[in-house]
C-alpha cells in the first residue's frame, strides 16, 4: 500500500516535471535590456507586443535600469552567463563591449554590411567592422532648441531666434529678476550635466570657426581662440545681465518644465516627457545659427546589439528581434512614441516627418550634426562641467580652465587609444 | 556516543556544534572578502577584462592623485566640522533638557524624530532647501528681506557644509539621548556635595559633570566620527548630476570609491581606496582603546 | 541582571523630571523655551516635506507652511503605478529577515562565547569583535563579485547576506549573557535540558530587554540602509525604499512636490511605529549604545 502510494507520487512529480519542460521548450525567452527612460521603454513595449504577436513561439522580457547603473549591470551580468540576449548600448561604448566579449557581431545573411551602409545615415557605419555590422540603431538623435510659447506670447515675441545674437535677444527679455536681482524665470537654461557639453562641442565650437577634435576624435582641439571664444560666449549666457544661471532650479529641464525658463536646448527624446507635462506649451526649432548663417548639431544614437550569452535557439530569437527593431516599422513607432529620429534617411526623411512641426527642427538637424567619438561620455562630460565651474566659482581664466580641461581629456583618449 | 563524553567534551561539541554556520559565515562573508579587497587593491581589472597583477600602481596612482587628496581632505573637513559641532549641540541640549520637567517628553520627543528618518528622504528634502530662488526655502525666505540669494550646493566653500547639516541633524537625536543616559548616571550625592562645598554651577560643570561622562563622551565621538567618515548617501544624493559637488568639493572617501568601481569600473583603483578608508577607520578604533584603557 | 537593571534604571529616569526646583526661576523659563524652540526647529523639515507634498506645483514657490488647499493628489500620483509599495514591501521583507536572523545568531554566538569553556573560544571571540573595524565599504567590492559568480545579483538574498549576523549584536548580547547566573543554567542542566533548550528557554527570556534593542538597532539599520542596495540591484522590482526613492527622484526631474511626497511616503512609516513605541525604542537605543 505505502509502496503504491509512492510510486503513484513519483509519478505524478515526473509528469508534472516533464509538463514543465515541454511548455518551456516550446517557447523561447529572450531579454532584452536598456536603461530607464519613460519614453523608450513604452515604445519598446509597443514592440515587443508586435513582435510578440508576429512570432508567438518567442517571448521578449524586457529589464531596464537607471541611466547611471547601466553599464556596470550589464558589464556584470553578461560574463556571469545572465542578462540579456539583446543588449541596448551607447555607439560609444561599443569599442568597449567588443574588447569585453560582451556582443557579437550581426550575422552577415540577416544584416547585409552593404545594404545597411546604403540605408541607414553615414553615421551609423561606424558600427562596421570588416564585411559585418555589430550593432545596429533603431533610431538616431541631435539637438534642438525648444521654447515656452506663452512665456514668448506674455513677453510679445513672435517666434523662436533663428540666430544666437536674436537667442540673447530674446532671451534678455525673457529674464526676469526678483528685487535682490536672482533671476526667477530665466530666458535659457543652462547646464553643462545635460546637453550643453554636445552643444558646446559640436555646436558652438564649430559655430565660433574652431574644430573641436582632430585625427577621428584622437586629438583635442577646442583649446583654441575659437574654443576659447565659445567657452567666454557660453559662460557669459550666466553671468550678469546674462540670460541664465547655472543651477536654476536644480536640473534645466526641470525649469522648462515648470514654465520658469523660456528656452531650453535638448534631444529629441525629451518631446515625450514634455508632452505629458500639464500646463506646458511649447514649440521647437533648429539650433540658432551664427550671423553668417552657419549651424552645427550634434547627433548620437544607441544601438542594439547581440549578446555573447544567446546561443542556439536563443541566438536565433534574437536575430529575428534585432531584425523587427530595425525594421522600417519599429523606427516609426520610435519615432511616435519616443520622438527620436529613424535611422534610416528612407523613414526620416519623408514629407511628413521634415515638415513635422515637432520631428522637423530635429531631422533638419541631422543634416549638418557631427557625432562626437567618446571613449567616456560620463568623464569627459565631467571634464566641461569642470571647466565651468572653474572660472564660475574660483574665477579662472576661461583660456586656463579650457587648457586644463583639454589636457586631461586628452589623456583620457590617449589611455583609451593606447590600451585598444 | 554522545553520551560517552564527559561534561566539558559534551560542551565543546555544543560550543561548535552553534557555532558551524556563524564560523563559516564570519569566513566567507568577512574575512574572505576583506583579503579578496586587499589582494584586488593590487591588480588592474575594469571588471569586463581579465586582472592582471599591478603591483603598488593602484596605489601610486592614489598618490599622484590630486583629486584623490581632495577627497581625503574633504573627509576629514566632515569629521572635523561634524564631531564636534554635533556632540557640542547634543550635550548642550541634553545638559539642559535634563533639568526641564515641563513637557519633558514632548520636547524629547521632537529632537529624536529626525532619528528615525532615512538619510535618502532626507537628503532630497535639504536639497530642496538649499535650491536657488525661486523654489529653494532658505533662499526665498532670505529674498523676502531682499537679501541677495546664498549658492549652497552650486559653492565651492559652501556646498561640504550645506551637506554636512543633514548628517549633523539626523545624528543629533541619538546624541542627546545617550548623553542624558549619561547624565542620569552620574550620583546625585557628588553634586550635593559640591552644593554644600559652594562650588559654582560652572565648576560643577567642567570638574564633574564632564570628567564622569568621559565614557560616555569617548563612546559618541567615536561612533560619530566613524559615521562622518563613512558619509555617503546625503552626498551622492544632494549631488547627483555633478557628482561630490563641483569640482569635487563635497566628494568623500566612499563616494569615490563607489565612482571608481561602479561607474569607471576601476576595480583595482576603488579597491586601493577602500583598504585607505580601512586603516583611516582602524586608526580612530585603535585610538579608542587606547583611551578606553585610561580610564 | 544587575547590569540590565542598572540601564533599565537608568533609562527609565529618563521619563521623569530629575529634581523640582522653586518657583519663579526665570532662567527656568528662558531655558524652556530655547529648548522647546531648538525641538521646533528639529522637525521643521519633516513638517515642510509633509507640507509641501500636499501642495500644488505652483505653491511650492511660496514659504508658506500651511498648503492653501491641501490635497493628496500628490500621493496618488506617485502611488499610482505601484512602484512604491513594492518598494516598501521589499524593505519590509529585507529588513525582518535580517533582524530576525541577526537577533537569532547574535544572541547564540554571544551565549556560546558567554557561557562555555571551549578550545578556541578566545580566537573566536577576537576574530568576531575584529571585524567590527572593517568598513562594510572595504567589503561592498568583494561581496558584489560573490553576488555576480554565484547569481545573487538582484535577489532578496543578495541584499541580505551580507546583514545576517552582527558583530555589534554577538558583543552586545555576549556582555548581557554576562548578567545572567551561571547557577541558573547549571540547574536547567540538571534538569535535563539539553543545551539548544537551556539557551531558549532559560537564558533568552532574561535578557529579552537587551534582544529588543538589538533588533531595534538592526531594523533601522537595514530599513535605511542605502549603498549595498543600490550596488546589488537591478531591476524595479528589487528596489528598496531609499534606493527606490533616490532614482525616483531623479527621474521626476525634481518636481519638488513629487520629490516630497516620495520622501514623505518613505519616511512616515517609521515616524507612526517611532510615536507608538516610542518610550520602547528610545529605551532599546539607550541600551545598545550604551553598551555596545
Amino acid at each position: 500500500m505505502k509502496f503504491t502510494k509512492m510510486k503513484a507520487m513519483a509519478f505524478a512529480a515526473a509528469t508534472s516535471a516533464m509538463a514543465l519542460v515541454s511548455s518551456a521548450a516550446s517557447a523561447v525567452e529572450i531579454e532584452y535590456w536598456q536603461y530607464f527612460f519613460d519614453a523608450r521603454v513604452t515604445a519598446m513595449e509597443q514592440l515587443i507586443e508586435n513582435f510578440e504577436a508576429a512570432n508567438p513561439d518567442i517571448t521578449v522580457k524586457m529589464t531596464h535600469f537607471p541611466y547611471a547603473d547601466y553599464r556596470t549591470k550589464v558589464a556584470a551580468a553578461i560574463p556571469a552567463g545572465e542578462g540579456p540576449d539583446v543588449v541596448q548600448l551607447f555607439y560609444g561604448w561599443l569599442n568597449d563591449y567588443k574588447a569585453a566579449n560582451l556582443i557579437q557581431p550581426l550575422p552577415a545573411d540577416s544584416f547585409d554590411a552593404d545594404t545597411i551602409d546604403a540605408e541607414f545615415f553615414p553615421m551609423v557605419s561606424a558600427m562596421r567592422e570588416g564585411d559585418s555590422y555589430w550593432a545596429l540603431p533603431t533610431a538616431v538623435r541631435s539637438l534642438a532648441l525648444f521654447y515656452n510659447t506663452r512665456l514668448f506670447d506674455a513677453a510679445g515675441i513672435d517666434g523662436p531666434p533663428e540666430t544666437l545674437d536674436e537667442m540673447l535677444e530674446i532671451g534678455a527679455a525673457l529674464t526676469q529678476r526678483d528685487g535682490a536681482g536672482n533671476i526667477t524665470q530665466a530666458g535659457l537654461t543652462m547646464a553643462m550635466t545635460a546637453q550643453d557639453h554636445h552643444w558646446f562641442r559640436e555646436g558652438l565650437v564649430r559655430q565660433f570657426g574652431g574644430e573641436p577634435y582632430l585625427d577621428d576624435y584622437k586629438t583635442v582641439n577646442y583649446n583654441s581662440p575659437e574654443g576659447i571664444e565659445a567657452m567666454e560666449f557660453y559662460i557669459g549666457l550666466g553671468e550678469e545681465g546674462g540670460i541664465g544661471a547655472i543651477g536654476f532650479m536644480d536640473e534645466p529641464q526641470a525649469a522648462f518644465k515648470a514654465g520658469r525658463a523660456g528656452m531650453h536646448i535638448d534631444g529629441s527624446f525629451r518631446i515625450g516627457s514634455l508632452n505629458n507635462t500639464r500646463g506646458l506649451k511649447w514649440g521647437v526649432t533648429e539650433l540658432p545659427a551664427t550671423g553668417e548663417g552657419m549651424r552645427s548639431n550634434y547627433s548620437s544614437y544607441w544601438v542594439n546589439a547581440i549578446t555573447t550569452k544567446a546561443e542556439g535557439e536563443k541566438y536565433d530569437a534574437a536575430v529575428k528581434f534585432m531584425q523587427y527593431v530595425t525594421s522600417d516599422e519599429a523606427m516609426q513607432i520610435w519615432l511616435d512614441v519616443v520622438g527620436e529620429l529613424p535611422a534610416k534617411p528612407s523613414v526620416g526623411l519623408t514629407e511628413a516627418n521634415a515638415n513635422d512641426e515637432t520631428f522637423g527642427p530635429f531631422i533638419k538637424g541631422l543634416a549638418y550634426a557631427n557625432t562626437t567619438k567618446f571613449v567616456n561620455e560620463s568623464a569627459q562630460r565631467q571634464l566641461l562641467v569642470d571647466a565651468v565651474e572653474r572660472v564660475k566659482l574660483e574665477g579662472m581664466s576661461v583660456a586656463d580652465s579650457i587648457a586644463i580641461a583639454a589636457e586631461a581629456e586628452q589623456k583620457l583618449l590617449d589611455d583609451f587609444y593606447a590600451s585598444n | 556516543m554522545y553520551k560517552n563524553l564527559s561534561i566539558r567534551q559534551k560542551q565543546i561539541v555544543w560550543a561548535w556544534a552553534f557555532l558551524a554556520v556563524p564560523v563559516v559565515f564570519y569566513v566567507v562573508i568577512r574575512f574572505y572578502p576583506t583579503a579578496n579587497a586587499m589582494v584586488i587593491s593590487f591588480q588592474d581589472w575594469n571588471l569586463l577584462g581579465t586582472r592582471e597583477w599591478a603591483g603598488w600602481e593602484n596605489y601610486a596612482k592614489l598618490w599622484n592623485d590630486p583629486t584623490f587628496w581632495k577627497v581625503f581632505r574633504n573627509t576629514f573637513v566632515y569629521l572635523i566640522l561634524g564631531t564636534p559641532i554635533s556632540l557640542v549641540i547634543s550635550f548642550f541640549i541634553a545638559y539642559h533638557l535634563d533639568k526641564t520637567r515641563f513637557m519633558h517628553g514632548f520636547i524629547r520627543m521632537l529632537y529624536f524624530l529626525p532619528f528615525m528618518t532615512s538619510a535618502v528622504a532626507m537628503a532630497w528634502v535639504w536639497r530642496w532647501f538649499y535650491q536657488p530662488v525661486p523654489i529653494g526655502l532658505f533662499n526665498n525666505i532670505l529674498a523676502q528681506f531682499g537679501i541677495p540669494q546664498i549658492e549652497f550646493l552650486r559653492s565651492t566653500t559652501n556646498a561640504l557644509p550645506a551637506i554636512l547639516a543633514p548628517a549633523v541633524w539626523a545624528g543629533l537625536g541619538f546624541q542627546i539621548i545617550i548623553f542624558m543616559a549619561g547624565l542620569r548616571a552620574i550620583p546625585q550625592s557628588y553634586y550635593e556635595a559640591a552644593r554644600i562645598d559652594g562650588v559654582s554651577k560652572t565648576a560643577t560643570l567642567f570638574e564633574i559633570t564632564i570628567p564622569l561622562l568621559k565614557p560616555t563622551i569617548v563612546f559618541l565621538v567615536v561612533f560619530s566620527s566613524i559615521g562622518f567618515l563613512r558619509i555617503f548617501d546625503q552626498v551622492f544624493n544632494m549631488t547627483t548630476g555633478d557628482p561630490g559637488g563641483p569640482l569635487n568639493s563635497t566628494k568623500p572617501l566612499v563616494l569615490a570609491i563607489y565612482q571608481s568601481a561602479f561607474t569607471d569600473f576601476d576595480m583595482g583603483y576603488a579597491a586601493a581606496q577602500t583598504v585607505v578608508l580601512f586603516l583611516i577607520l582602524l586608526f580612530v578604533s585603535l585610538f579608542q582603546l587606547w583611551i578606553m584603557k585610561d580610564r | 541582571m544587575a547590569a540590565i537593571d542598572d540601564i533599565r534604571a537608568s533609562s527609565d529616569t529618563l521619563f521623569k523630571a530629575q529634581v523640582t526646583r522653586k518657583k519663579g526661576d526665570w532662567g527656568q523659563y528662558i531655558r524652556w523655551l530655547i529648548l522647546f524652540l531648538g525641538g521646533i526647529a528639529m522637525v521643521m523639515p519633516i513638517i515642510y516635506m509633509l507640507s509641501t507634498s500636499m501642495k500644488w506645483p505652483h505653491e511650492i514657490y511660496d514659504v508658506t507652511l500651511i498648503p492653501n488647499e491641501p490635497h493628496f493628489e500628490n500621493y496618488t500620483y506617485v502611488l499610482e503605478d505601484g512602484r512604491f509599495y513594492g518598494w516598501f514591501l521589499n524593505s519590509l521583507i529585507i529588513a525582518v529577515v535580517t533582524t530576525v536572523s541577526a537577533v537569532l545568531f547574535d544572541s547564540l554566538i554571544g551565549y556560546t562565547l558567554c557561557k562555555f569553556r571551549f578550545p578556541g573560544r578566545y580566537i573566536v571571540f577576537i576574530a568576531i569583535l575584529s571585524t567590527l573595524m572593517i568598513p562594510t565599504e572595504m567589503l561592498v567590492i568583494p561581496w558584489y563579485l560573490m553576488s555576480q559568480q554565484f547569481g545573487w545579483l538582484d535577489t532578496y538574498w543578495g541584499i541580505m547576506f551580507p546583514g545576517l549576523m552582527t558583530a555589534f549584536g554577538t558583543f552586545l548580547m555576549k556582555q548581557f549573557f554576562e548578567t545572567v547566573p551561571d547557577d541558573f543554567i547549571e540547574a536547567a542542566r540538571i534538569d535535563g535540558l539539553n543545551e539548544l533548550q537551556i539557551w531558549w528557554t532559560v537564558a533568552m527570556p532574561l535578557v529579552r530587554p537587551a534582544l529588543a534593542a538589538l533588533a531595534i538597532f538592526v531594523f533601522l539599520g537595514n530599513w535605511t540602509a542605502f549603498i549595498w542596495p543600490l550596488i546589488v540591484t537591478n531591476s524595479w522590482d528589487m528596489y528598496t525604499l531609499p534606493v527606490g526613492l533616490s532614482t525616483f527622484a531623479d527621474e521626476a526631474d525634481v518636481q519638488w512636490e513629487l520629490v516630497m511626497t516620495g520622501a514623505a511616503i518613505s519616511t512616515i512609516p517609521t515616524l507612526i511605529v517611532f510615536l507608538i513605541f516610542q518610550r520602547f525604542i528610545i529605551r532599546g537605543v539607550v541600551m545598545a549604545g550604551l553598551k555596545g
